[in-house]
């Protein structure tokens, strides 16, 4: 038996019961586009989230004030000042593994330019903030140090800022905006870097000087928190060591006390964010599995029926002729079309479910070449294997009896 | 005259729920090239066991069977579906046509199943086929689409395409009207004059006077076995049908 007449004779049938092989391969269609769209949306997420560690500096060292009571409540106002400028300071001059650190203090309120305003958060930074996080100055100039030591009322702005506030075209640089009742002279404008992995826009944001903010909005002398870059990511243990050490002599802490801040570096987070993606993108692909898997036994399910349904054919294939492999061969080869078009099908709906996802919900995606050749390897295979039992009792029929059915 | 099928005392014994059926008793009988050969007996007599076994179908439990010279008994499964490919035609009483297939497709579909024809000579010689059962202008017909008459000579024409040995029919009227019977009786009384080996299992005693031989059973044996000296013509008796539909 040559196996262009088997393929032949197999696409006859396929053609002589388009429903009923479309039907068959829906199962398989959903299964690897959910495959797919399911590990492009986990895989995204992942990437998104590393890219976007790396972008906000995968050496970023973070102290907040506080012990780090994870979920718990914070009873006493007081706990939540105990980062003051020296302590900044000392992690500067004193710390031999941080290379960059700025204070950071935020005030949230409107922001207010001509008939325009818009809600927004001033953060209050040193000029090292804009090398930690690695933003850059698209148009005019960061402030400076002069600026800080003077609580100049002066400001950068994202992207976001810019749009909701100039919305007639004007260059920003050198207008003269309010935040609240303070006005604040734009001095640059950053660079934009769009939306991050958690759907947040990092453009929608103006940096001042701490020390303006500290005193002209917010009257506090304490610090809500001290951002670090370690001098590389290897060094972020022992940064952050330091700092601890420096802290807790600065805080007068015994041993045995618990630390009055905590310290987190970008790395710790990376790695915790990461394994919850990992193992969203393994919920996933197990939830989408099992639909590949329902695909499959939908393939045998309607091949079973099939071969019951043809008996007659069978049989009458045989007494012309056809042997058992013949028949077997028959319904294999049409579950394997079925099955590795409705692969190919899967892999379309697959992708572009996938770029719909990402266009419509912001939601970060990846589809990786691997995800889309393991789905349909396995959708192939699952055809292969779910059509082999019915093709074989079909195979098996004795041609009398087949011919004989009713 | 060349022989083409010879039965040595065929049993063939069914076992069914601890009893035992004896569907065939010891039947022998030779079958020379070119015959017409009808095949009576009241039902249950064996008839369709026995075409099952000439057509390679089903093995007898004892006995010998040779077609074409060649002895079947011993042949594998997959040995007895090429020789039924190559030497056997078989007409159904149900016509058996695929579903939703074109005529040339259905007539096709024997030499599919032999790898020695291509694709063009296959076609052709389906085209040939039905042509010469008379429907040179029904070829991309489905079957849905065809009366049984115009069927069951798609399906005569499937049985032809192979170039058989023998053409075996299992009651290949018994579906279809009087006017449609004679018909296709013709159709089988052509194939015999231009040479055909045509085995015809058949209820209807009629049908015995227009074939060359004719061979009664009962209850698995042979029991009458007689030449037809004056065989009838279809085509005088279609004549002669009242011609009362349409
Ligand atoms: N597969 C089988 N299993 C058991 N018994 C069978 C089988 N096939 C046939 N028989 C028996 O063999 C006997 C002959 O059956 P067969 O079908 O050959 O009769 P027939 O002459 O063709 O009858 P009819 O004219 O009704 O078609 C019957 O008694 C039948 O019950
Ligand atoms: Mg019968």
């Amino acid at each position: 038996m040559n196996v262009t007449n088997l393929f032949k004779i197999a696409l006859r049938a396929l053609a002589n019961n388009k429903l009923r092989g479309f039907l068959t391969m829906l199962g398989i269609i959903i299964g690897v586009a959910s495959v797919i769209t399911m590990l492009a949306i986990g895989q995204g997420s992942k990437r998104s989230i590393q890219a976007q560690i790396s972008e906000m500096g995968s050496n970023m060292i973070m102290v907040h004030p506080g012990a780090d009571r994870r979920g718990g409540v914070r009873l006493d106002a007081a706990d939540m000042e105990t980062l003051k400028l020296q302590d900044y300071n000392d992690i500067v001059s004193e710390c031999s593994y941080v290379s960059l650190a700025t204070p950071t203090v935020n005030s949230s309120g409107q922001l207010i330019f001509g008939a325009n305003n818009t809600p927004s958060t001033v953060y209050g930074v040193s000029p090292e903030y804009l090398d930690i996080r690695r933003y850059e100055v698209e148009d005019g100039d960061f402030f400076t140090e002069q600026d800080v030591l003077t609580s100049a009322k002066v400001c950068v702005v994202g992207k976001t800022v810019v749009d909701n506030l100039f919305t007639n075209g004007e260059n920003p640089v050198g207008q003269v905006i309010r935040f609240g009742k303070i006005p604040l002279r734009v001095v640059g404008v950053l660079r934009s870097k769009g939306y991050n992995s958690m759907g947040m826009d990092q453009d929608d944001l103006i940096l001042a000087p701490y020390t303006t903010v500290q005193k002209r909005m917010l009257a506090i002398t304490h610090l809500q928190g001290i951002t670090c870059a370690a001098v590389d990511e290897r060094f972020t243990d022992q940064a952050m060591e330091e700092i601890a050490e420096v802290l807790r002599r600065n805080h007068k802490l015994q041993r045995g006390d618990d630390d009055d801040f905590t310290i987190r570096s970008t790395q710790e987070l990376s790695e915790m964010l990461t394994s919850t993606t990992d193992l969203m993108t393994v919920l996933l692909a197990a939830v989408a599995g099992i639909s590949l898997l329902v695909g499959g036994i939908g393939i045998m399910n309607i091949m079973y029926v099939s071969v019951t349904e043809r008996t007659r054919e069978i049989g009458l294939r045989m007494s012309i002729g056809a042997k058992g492999r013949d028949i077997l061969a028959q319904f294999l080869i049409e579950a394997i079309l079925i099955s590795v078009t409705g692969g190919i099908i899967g892999v379309l709906v697959g992708v572009c479910a996938s770029l719909i996802v990402n266009a419509a919900a912001h939601f970060p995606i990846y589809i990786q070449p691997w995800s889309v050749l393991l789905s349909f390897a396995v959708c192939t295979v699952a055809g292969v294997f779910f059509g082999w039992y019915p093709a074989r009792k079909a195979s098996q029929l004795d041609p009398i009896e087949a011919l004989r059915y009713e | 005259m060349k022989e083409i099928i010879r039965l040595e005392n065929i049993r063939r014994d069914f076992h069914v729920g601890g009893e035992t059926v004896h569907a065939l008793r010891g039947v022998s009988f030779t079958i020379y090239e070119g015959e017409f050969v009808t095949i009576m007996g009241t039902s249950g007599s064996g008839k369709s066991t026995l075409l099952n076994t000439l057509g390679c179908l089903d093995t007898p439990t004892s006995g010998e069977y040779y077609l074409d010279g060649v002895s079947v008994r011993t042949m594998g499964k997959n040995d007895r579906a090429t020789l039924r490919n190559r030497k056997i035609g078989f007409v159904f009483q149900n016509y058996n046509l695929l579903a939703k297939t074109t005529a040339v497709e259905n007539v096709e579909l024997p030499l599919l199943y032999n790898p020695n024809v291509t694709a063009a000579e296959r076609r052709e010689r389906a085209i040939r086929a039905l042509t010469s059962v008379g429907l040179a202008d029904r070829l991309e017909h489905r079957s849905n689409q065809m009366s049984g008459g115009q069927m069951q000579r798609v399906a005569i024409a499937r049985a032809l395409v192979n170039d058989p040995a023998v053409i075996l029919a299992d009651e290949a009227t018994g579906n279809l009207d009087t006017r449609t019977s004679f018909e296709i009786l013709v159709l089988f009384q052509e194939l015999h004059a231009r040479g055909r080996t045509i085995i015809f299992v058949t209820h209807n005693p009629d049908i015995a006077r227009y074939s060359s031989r004719n061979i009664q059973l009962r209850d698995g044996h042979v029991i009458a076995d007689t030449q037809n000296d004056e065989v009838l013509s279809a085509v005088d008796a279609l004549a002669q049908l009242p011609v009362t539909d349409e």
